[in-house]
């Protein structure tokens, strides 16, 4: 019988062997680069908070996002009113677009996705390394490719709407590798820094709450800590005649 | 000296009035006989052991699914237009409505952990052996109810795995022979995945499910009260009672001793529960999965559709049955019936254990290593079935031509799916094989 056992754990031992090797290049995909999110600084949201609604909002829309929520990330009313609403009146509006679902459907050949809660569908990073990924590519219909978006076809509906501050990047089709090929206003660093503080503005929307959760997370478990001491010891009491 | 008589004369006037108040309710309502039937003269034995916190943590994660998912039902939309933003609402403009949804959704995560560790408490000690088989047997009903409600309820959100999930598993009954197309159209209330489909679940899921979710833990634990809970060693306290007070001599009663253990129980769980609620609500994409963060779009099918973690062994068989290939001589075509009855069946065999386990002692604790050897067989394939059911069946790349090109996690949940049907079907061999240690008299502790 242990004979048998034996030879069954080296089958299957020698069938890991055969298998493991292969894990490591079951998940290919892009390579993306860690997004640097980090929802207590204020200041990164609030310029990520513009990035967004000067270039994003126009085409796509984050329906679940109000403007009054950029209060909780260090702005006035008066100073999101003057800067940052264009579309609507109300404070308490939600981020909508006035581009017609159908027209857009047209020009680019899919609707502009609503962006509220991309981040938990994506990922930072990907959001972060899609918006350094836009390459100059005449072949396709916008004249932009992104190999983060598509890593076999490397297609993107989607236009480098950034590319005034990028510049454009060319790519080695055999390595995937981006190069600068024409400077834009910014800098390759400044250009970073924009697109992670969009990145983390981004994230902050896809879950304004993650910041409060975390905290009040800590007082819950210190909360259960104690109370765990006192029902042990409470436990301890009433068992103690029991053998 | 006045004073402390008349703290006295209160405290009587009180306690006259308690007791007075007491039987007028007992008069009319059995509360008293029922309080001591089922916590204060429910002997229990007095020896049960870490597997023995998950029963009444089921309970209580039930309460918490039925208490929050009141609060979101105020707040959710059934529509498929509007069902998405209502629960991004909740996330958001809802006060604490972040708290009650994650509360929900790792509770029904939370719940299969539960259940299954219950479960397979039940297997360990042979809980479900003469004179409990009908326990068990309300306690698959309750696992096949929760199953429901968990398919029922991962539609609501109406985002794509939501969407995508419910097409895969409600065009699985299109397999059955002959009335199968039927049986989907109807249970969708159309040809495709859409707002009917998306009330009917809502209806199931809040009214329909919940009511036989409670009838049958009810009837499990008024079941477990009439004959009397097992116990690590497998020993039936019953046999042995003190001659005067006829309370099993292995007993304890059940309140305090244990309402204050699972107490403790009910703490170090929701320790657990609340890291997870709070700084991993999606838990890596097992419990929350990114997909469906993006709105429902019957136009659009996800690249890799995979079901929640609590039912990737079954969906895992299902995948690993070869389809029947058809006999075109008599015009039958090919079927993929074979996959959704083996899946069927993986769920539907466990309420078969109490008659397939033929060994005479209940307890691991007394059999002998064949039996543990095949229930370590089952864990083993129950977990890797687990995990393949998550992945797409190309994780592992494909084997070479000798073995025809297949691909290698298929091959391999081919052979954990016959190891977990083995362990069932083999059972009643086994067990009865099986070298078995004496049993004591009483409960070791």
């Amino acid at each position: 019988m242990n004979n048998i056992i034996k030879k069954t754990l080296l089958v299957l031992a020698f069938s890991a062997s055969a298998i493991l090797p292969q894990w490591a290049n079951a998940n290919e995909g892009a390579h993306l680069d860690k997004a640097p999110v980090d929802a207590s600084n204020h200041e990164s949201l609030q310029r990520g908070a513009r990035t967004f609604v000067n270039n994003c909002l126009n085409c796509h829309s984050a329906n679940y996002m109000r403007y009054n929520r950029l209060l909780y990330i260090g702005l006035t009313e008066k100073q999101i009113k003057d800067n940052l609403m264009f579309a609507s009146e109300k404070i308490g509006d939600p981020m909508k677009v006035a581009i017609n679902k159908a027209d857009a459907k047209k020009w680019f050949g899919v609707a502009p996705p609503d962006l509220s809660v991309e981040v938990r569908a994506r990922g930072a990073n990907w959001v972060y390394s899609y918006m350094r990924g836009f390459y100059r590519d005449e072949t396709s219909a916008t004249g932009w490719g992104n190999c983060v978006f598509d890593p076999v076809s490397c297609k993107v509906s989607m236009p480098h709407v950034l590319y005034e501050l990028q510049g454009e990047q060319a790519i080695n089709h055999e390595t995937h590798e981006l190069t600068l090929a024409k400077p834009g206003k910014l800098s390759a660093a400044e250009y970073d820094t924009l697109v992670g503080d969009l990145t983390n503005f981004l994230a902050y929307m896809a879950e304004p709450a993650k910041q409060q959760r975390n905290h009040m997370g800590w007082f819950v478990l210190l909360f259960l800590g104690v109370l765990l001491v006192l029902t042990y010891k409470l436990k301890k009491a009433y068992w103690k005649d029991i053998h | 000296m006045t004073n402390q008589t008349e703290v006295k004369q209160n405290k009587s006037v009180v306690a006259n009035a308690f007791n007075n108040g007491l039987n007028w309710v007992d008069e009319r309502f059995p509360l008293t006989s029922n309080i001591k039937a089922h916590l204060t003269e429910y002997y229990a034995p007095k020896n049960f052991n870490f597997w023995y916190y998950f029963g009444s943590l089921s309970l209580l994660v039930l309460v918490l699914q039925i208490l929050t998912g009141i609060f979101l039902t105020m707040h959710y939309k059934p529509d498929a237009e509007l069902a998405f933003g209502s629960v991004e609402y909740i996330m958001r403009d809802v006060p604490w409505g972040w708290l009650i949804r994650y509360m929900h959704s790792t509770g029904a995560s939370m719940f299969f952990v539960v259940v299954y560790l219950h479960m397979f408490r039940g297997i360990i000690y042979g809980s479900y052996r003469n004179p409990r088989e009908l326990i068990w047997l309300f306690g698959v009903g309750i696992f096949l109810c929760l199953m429901g409600e968990a398919f029922f309820g991962y539609l609501l959100p109406w985002g794509q795995m939501s969407y995508w999930g419910a097409q895969v598993i409600v065009n699985l009954f299109s397999a059955i022979p002959f009335v199968g197309p039927d049986v989907s159209e109807w249970l969708r209330g159309d040809y495709l995945v859409s707002d009917a489909t998306l009330n009917r679940f809502f209806a199931f899921h809040v009214i329909a499910l919940p009511f036989v979710l409670v009838g049958l833990v009810a009837a499990h634990i008024i079941a477990l009260h009439e004959v009397g809970s097992n116990n690590p060693d497998g020993v039936e306290i019953k046999k042995l009672k003190d001659k005067v007070t006829g309370i099993p001599l292995d007993g304890i009663p059940f309140h305090p001793y244990y309402t204050v253990k699972d107490i403790v129980g009910t703490v170090v769980f929701l320790i657990v529960f609340s890291t997870i609620i709070f700084f991993a609500p999606e838990m890596g994409g097992y419990f929350l999965e990114a997909n469906n963060f993006v709105p429902a779009n019957p136009l659009v099918t996800p690249a890799h559709i995979a079901p929640v973690w609590y039912f990737t062994p079954y969906y895992s068989i299902l995948r690993a049955v070869p389809p029947f290939p058809g006999v075109s001589l008599l015009s039958i075509p090919p079927s993929l019936f074979p996959g959704v009855a083996a899946m069927g069946l993986s769920v539907m065999v466990f309420a078969l254990l109490p008659w397939l386990d033929k060994s005479p002692v209940k307890s691991i604790r007394y059999r002998g290593t064949l039996y543990k050897k095949w229930l370590a067989a089952f864990v083993v394939s129950f977990i890797v079935l687990g995990y393949l059911g998550t992945e797409p069946a190309n994780v592992w790349g494909q084997f070479g031509a000798w073995l025809g090109n297949a691909d290698r996690a298929t091959v391999v949940a081919r052979a954990f799916t016959i190891i977990y049907f083995a362990f069932f079907i083999l059972m009643p061999w086994y067990t009865k094989k099986d070298k078995t240690l004496p049993v004591p008299e009483r409960v070791t502790g």
